[in-house]
């Protein structure tokens, strides 16, 4: 690409004490792009868009924000970036328009403020003061104030967080409008469907340092792109498992070994196959399950999720 | 410094296409830019003026309590006040405004910088183009526009009660208000930026009340049991009512007192510059 990337962070290292909230991290953001930074609770996302936002100073690493230090050049990027905090940063004491009517009067060109209320759906509670909004209105008067100053990258962090899904769907347009102008975005989320809908480019974030990162089709297409659910009748111990995953990898010929794992975002009896999920997968899964007298209560084969990948690289579930 | 007139930067040609989802549009957009810088600032004075005053209970204490008390001392007997011969609303009105001063420079603005601290408000509007020089001198002035509007409806109550101040003094007095007010602003934004928002709650309130009693604002240092008058006279509540009778009263520049002023003045916003936390 010829133009600088938005966001472009090597190294990065951010210390709290003696904790290493972000350690060594490296990501690249396309301009014009909407890039899903995702990650569990506590992965280091937050910090890591504060370092961009020149809100915090890194410990080691290089920040480039359009090509620019977000601390030595703060002032020429401040009108050219919006910013969304998770904790939303409004003062409580000001009617919500009010509020945005203040952002737009620091800007030269500022959006119209009664269009964009309208298209966040912020008439209803216009003139109500910020102290008695609803989490999710907070967020898209939240969101509405980094977007009024046009900037041409926003960063977004947990844009959806409190959010009915009517809001979320509002939000989620807004967005993929924003891109369609030409609008750089980078979001952070925990949620795996904001960042299979909305992201160009995912980021996977762990114990402070990028994962893996890809499109999302790429990253679910690393390895099989299927899986198999099922729910026992009863939990399965370790020594089950194992053998079962045995039983599925046995037959000869066949591909990637499989593993067998209790479903992160299921019930407590749900398990998931993964690897190279085929038609005979499943007979040997019956079979098995037929050598125990086990029967299954539901079995289903799925596309593998970004959710999916996530497990595969940590071990863990994102919730 | 137009975004528009300025050539097209070598090693960018226009003819480079655009990536997909990038339409034409991106070509003639224009820039986004900030708001001069002296609107910004006025902008946020006065989002912090109104934000102010429409608190009911940032008025009740910078308005209508030194309100009550002008009258309670002028009226009643209810203090025992030795008023080197001036009259009781002559000697009481100049200590009733430093109190109000120091309602909101301190009080006020100590436990509303406090909560937008906790609630990430400084962060965000550091992050716009105000920054956080905008958002710290936006700050200074919406305090001085509360503080007008303190001493015209302090003094207009004060006037209707017989206030005749020594307008020789009204100089010295003004100078003695702008010390105090950066004093006790900087006292405020340390406060506010090391501790807890419900910490900062308890504390500026209670400091408040202790510097009104026994801080030689409204009763004079030398009229405090002591060695607690000796003290008085040094703490910025002291020297901030010293300075104002002074001037309001004998229309005398207190140079002593402004001093102290002053000290506290730099020693405190050295003190915020140090304690203050963004986060």
């Amino acid at each position: 690409m010829p133009e600088s990337p938005a966001v472009e962070i090597r190294g990065l290292v951010k210390r709290y004490g003696s904790r290493a909230v972000v350690d060594g991290l490296d990501l690249v953001a396309d301009a014009g792009r909407v890039t899903a930074v995702l990650g569990p609770n506590g992965a280091g996302k937050t910090t890591t868009v504060e370092c961009c936002e020149g809100l915090r100073s890194p410990d080691a690493g290089t920040v480039r924000v359009l090509g620019l230090d977000p601390l030595a050049d703060a002032r020429a990027l401040r009108p050219r970036v919006g910013v969304m905090l998770q904790d939303g940063g409004l003062p409580t004491g000001v009617r919500a328009l009010e509020m945005l009517e203040h952002v737009a009067r620091l800007h030269a060109r500022p959006r119209d403020v009664g269009e964009l209320a309208e298209r966040l759906g912020l008439g209803g509670f216009a003139r109500t003061t910020v102290r008695r909004l609803s989490g999710g209105q907070r967020q898209r008067l939240a969101l509405a104030a980094a977007l009024v100053g046009r900037p041409e990258l926003v960063f977004l962090d947990e844009p959806s967080a409190g959010m009915d899904p009517q809001s979320r769907r509002a939000v989620w347009e807004l967005v993929r409008e924003l891109r369609d102008e030409g609008t750089s975005v980078v979001l952070t989320t925990h949620l795996m469907d904001e960042a299979e809908d909305l992201a160009d480019r995912v980021v996977v974030v762990d114990h402070g340092a990028v994962i893996a990162q890809g499109s999302v089709a790429g990253l679910v297409a690393s390895g099989s792109d299927r899986t198999l659910r099922f729910t026992a009748p009863a939990p399965l111990d370790a020594a089950a498992l194992g053998s079962l995953a045995e039983a599925l990898s046995a037959r000869p010929g066949a591909g990637a070994a499989r593993a067998v794992r209790p479903a992160a975002d299921g019930g407590d009896l749900d398990y998931v196959v993964t690897g190279d999920v085929d038609a005979r997968t499943l007979a040997d899964l019956t079979a098995w399950c037929a050598g125990r007298d086990l029967l299954l209560s539901r079995m289903t084969v799925g596309r593998r999720t970004l959710e999916d990948v996530f497990l595969d690289l940590t071990g863990r579930s994102l919730r | 410094m137009s975004p528009d007139a300025r050539p097209a930067p070598t090693g960018t040609p226009s003819s480079e296409p655009a990536p997909p989802g990038t339409p034409a549009a991106d070509a003639t957009r224009t820039a986004p830019a900030a708001a001069p810088a002296l609107r910004r600032v006025l902008a946020q004075a006065a989002f912090e003026t109104r934000m102010i005053l429409r608190n009911g209970e940032q008025l009740l204490v910078t308005v209508i309590l030194p309100v009550l008390v002008l009258v309670g001392l002028a009226r009643t007997g209810f203090v025992d006040l030795a008023t080197d011969g001036a009259s009781r609303i002559d000697f009481v009105a100049p200590g009733v405004l430093a109190l109000a001063v120091m309602s909101t420079s301190f009080t006020s603005q100590a436990i509303a910088t406090a909560f937008d601290r906790r609630n990430g408000v400084l962060r965000l509007l550091a992050t716009t183009p105000l920054g956080r020089g905008g958002l710290l001198a936006g700050k200074v002035l919406g305090v001085l526009a509360v503080e007008v509007v303190q001493v015209v409806v302090i003094g207009a109550v004060a006037v209707a009660l017989g206030w005749r101040p020594e307008l020789a003094g009204v100089p010295a007095a003004l100078l003695a208000l702008l010390l105090g007010t950066a004093a006790f602003t900087a006292l405020a934004l340390a406060l506010a930026g090391a501790l807890r928002a419900e910490a900062v709650l308890a504390t500026a309130n209670l400091v408040l009340v202790l510097l009104a009693v026994a801080g030689g604002v409204v009763i004079p240092a030398s009229q405090l049991p002591g060695w607690l008058g000796d003290v008085a006279l040094l703490l910025p509540s002291g020297a901030l009512g010293e300075a104002l009778r002074a001037g309001l009263v004998r229309g005398e520049l207190a140079g002593g007192s402004l001093l102290v002023l002053l000290a506290w003045a730099l020693a405190l916003a050295w003190g915020a510059r140090r304690l203050f936390r963004w986060h």
